[in-house]
């Protein structure tokens, strides 16, 4: 039962002070799937994202992840199985670090103290680039890049990571809709072409995105509610969810979210 | 330009001295500048001060001393800007407060002259001893020696701290390695510079590279440069004007920050991003 997990949370509780972000939040997800996390804010989501590779200390409860107990003496090594994509982040112009190096970061968990990059890596990374779409900002400086542009060379950054489990922090809030598209795009290929178990937290429920097998609902530190897209995206359980009335449109194709 | 001042032995320990403190503090600079660490530096800065004159006070050497409290200092800093319980302006300044004022007390209560104890104020570049050479040569060697050897994860988390210890690199251990060799560099640099005026060496010389390069190495190629030239012209500057060597040393390398600033590439990128955010 436990080999087709990738992620067994059982009865996690996390404080921040006085503040509880995580309330006895029990979830398992299984290897493959692909589950979107939503929910307002200080709902826990981006919490739920920190236990998982680590980060985040447990007041209470446990967790695994890939099949290993995460603990203060494992973490450092989960991480490296575990990619991360956080929020579009305000990153200094002046950076002395270009996009090619930025990416070349995703190894060097693999490569280890004292070992230098070889060419090898350096063509992994070129190949990452091309795939994103940013071979011709390569040499750039990372603080020149637009939000969306920074969000790919993170994206590219996990991919050289070679993780088994792709988590992503609200990776589209602040960008405009083409950007949206493209990074949601390239987050579903990425999904579907390495094999991913992977936990996408988003604010806007329109770039929920169409390949999500599950969707978490969270409120006020616990898993309010889960289940298929189809069936929990709806304008009843949305409107109670967030405390403001939501409708929701659907068509052949896609439901979209009014507020 | 003839210098026959060249041929003194105390000239020469001094060019040594500047040029191991010199580069070292760059170096280290660059670790400051880059991460925004510019308080926490002053603050250890002054904390090697207040352990050196403990030291004078006790009657042991004023260099463990410096160590022992700069060491301290980082051990306590980090911590504090790290986990957020306080604003880490507020507890860094309430720590950099007390190490001035057990500095004074440490010197207040000494007994007899405090000329030793006023030397760490300002440094004596030009009466450098042996025993203060061997140290600061180790120290550049190590600070030099971590620098190469560990430049990729040292890149990484100057540069993107959150993303280093989201790939599993040791990124704490890196970031507390990098406030410890600062403590360390200060500490060895606090006879020859001075516990006032070190910190401009470290943070001016970084600064001014910081302001020309997007290239790490080169950053730390350019800092390091721009140190020895700091040194070396003050030493020159106070032998031809007379004036106080710690200080010229300030002043050489507060005015090449000054025309890398006015000479930097990256103003454009400020300037372009004043227009968008005006508009």
């Amino acid at each position: 039962m436990m080999d087709s997990l990738a992620i067994k949370i059982e009865d996690a509780v996390v404080s921040y002070r006085e503040d509880v972000a995580l309330c006895g939040v029990s979830l398992e997800v299984k290897k493959g799937e692909f589950v979107g996390i939503i929910g307002p804010n200080g709902a826990g989501k981006t919490t739920l994202l920190t236990i998982v590779n680590g980060l985040g200390k447990l007041l209470h409860g446990k967790i695994w992840v890939l099949g290993l107990p995460v603990n203060g003496n494992n973490g450092s090594q989960l991480r490296k199985r575990v990619g991360y994509v956080a929020q579009v982040q305000n990153i200094d112009p002046r950076l002395p670090i270009n996009v090619r190096e930025t990416v070349m970061v995703g190894c060097y968990s693999h490569l280890g103290l004292l070992h230098r990059p070889t060419q090898t890596h350096w063509k992994d990374v070129d190949r990452v680039l091309e795939m994103v779409g940013l071979t011709h900002l390569a040499d750039r400086p990372i603080g020149h890049l637009s939000g969306g542009q920074q969000q790919r060379v993170a994206i590219a950054r996990v991919l050289v990571q070679q993780p088994e489990i792709f988590l992503l922090d609200e990776p589209t809030a602040s960008l405009d809709w083409k950007a949206q598209r493209e990074i949601l795009n390239l987050v579903r290929t990425i999904h579907d072409t390495y094999h991913l178990t992977t936990l996408f937290v988003t604010h806007d429920l329109n770039t929920l995105p169409q390949a999500c097998h599950r969707v978490v609902l969270m409120k006020e530190g616990k898993i309010w509610h889960q289940g298929k897209p189809e069936l929990v995206l709806n304008s009843e359980t949305l409107s109670e969810l967030y405390a403001t009335p939501i409708s929701v449109e659907a068509d052949s194709k896609r439901r979209l979210v009014l507020f | 330009m003839d210098l026959p001042i060249l041929e003194y032995s105390f000239m020469q320990n001094a060019l040594l001295a500047g040029f191991l403190g010199g580069v070292a503090c760059s170096i280290v600079g660059v670790f400051v500048v880059t991460m925004r660490l510019s308080f926490i530096g002053v603050c250890i800065a002054h904390a090697a001060f207040a352990g050196a004159l403990l030291g004078i006070w006790l009657g042991f050497n004023p260099l463990a001393g410096a160590l022992l409290f700069s060491l301290l200092a980082a051990a306590v800093i980090g911590p504090l800007a790290d986990r957020g319980e306080l604003n880490p302006d507020t507890s860094i300044g309430i720590i950099f407060s007390l190490m001035l004022g057990l500095a004074f007390l440490f010197m207040g209560l000494m007994p007899g002259a405090r000329t030793e104890a006023l030397n760490l104020f300002w440094g004596s570049i030009l009466t450098v001893g042996k025993e203060d050479l061997v140290f600061l040569s180790i120290v550049a060697a190590i600070v030099i020696g971590v620098a190469i050897a560990f430049y990729k994860e040292i890149q990484a988390v100057i540069c993107h701290r959150e993303v280093a210890l989201a790939v599993g690199i040791p990124a704490t251990i890196i970031f507390y390695g990098l406030l410890f060799l600062t403590g360390a560099t200060i500490t060895a640099s606090l006879r020859s510079i001075g516990g006032l005026l070190i910190y401009s060496l470290i943070l001016n010389p970084a600064a001014a590279a910081y302001q020309l390069t997007y290239s790490l190495k080169r950053l730390f190629l350019l800092a390091a440069v721009f140190g020895l030239i700091s040194c070396w012209g003050g030493l020159i500057a106070s032998y031809l004007l007379d004036i106080p060597s710690g200080a010229s040393i300030v002043v050489v390398s507060a005015i090449i920050f000054g025309l890398a600033t006015l000479f930097s590439p990256k103003r454009k990128v400020k300037q372009w991003q004043q227009t968008l955010s005006a508009s």
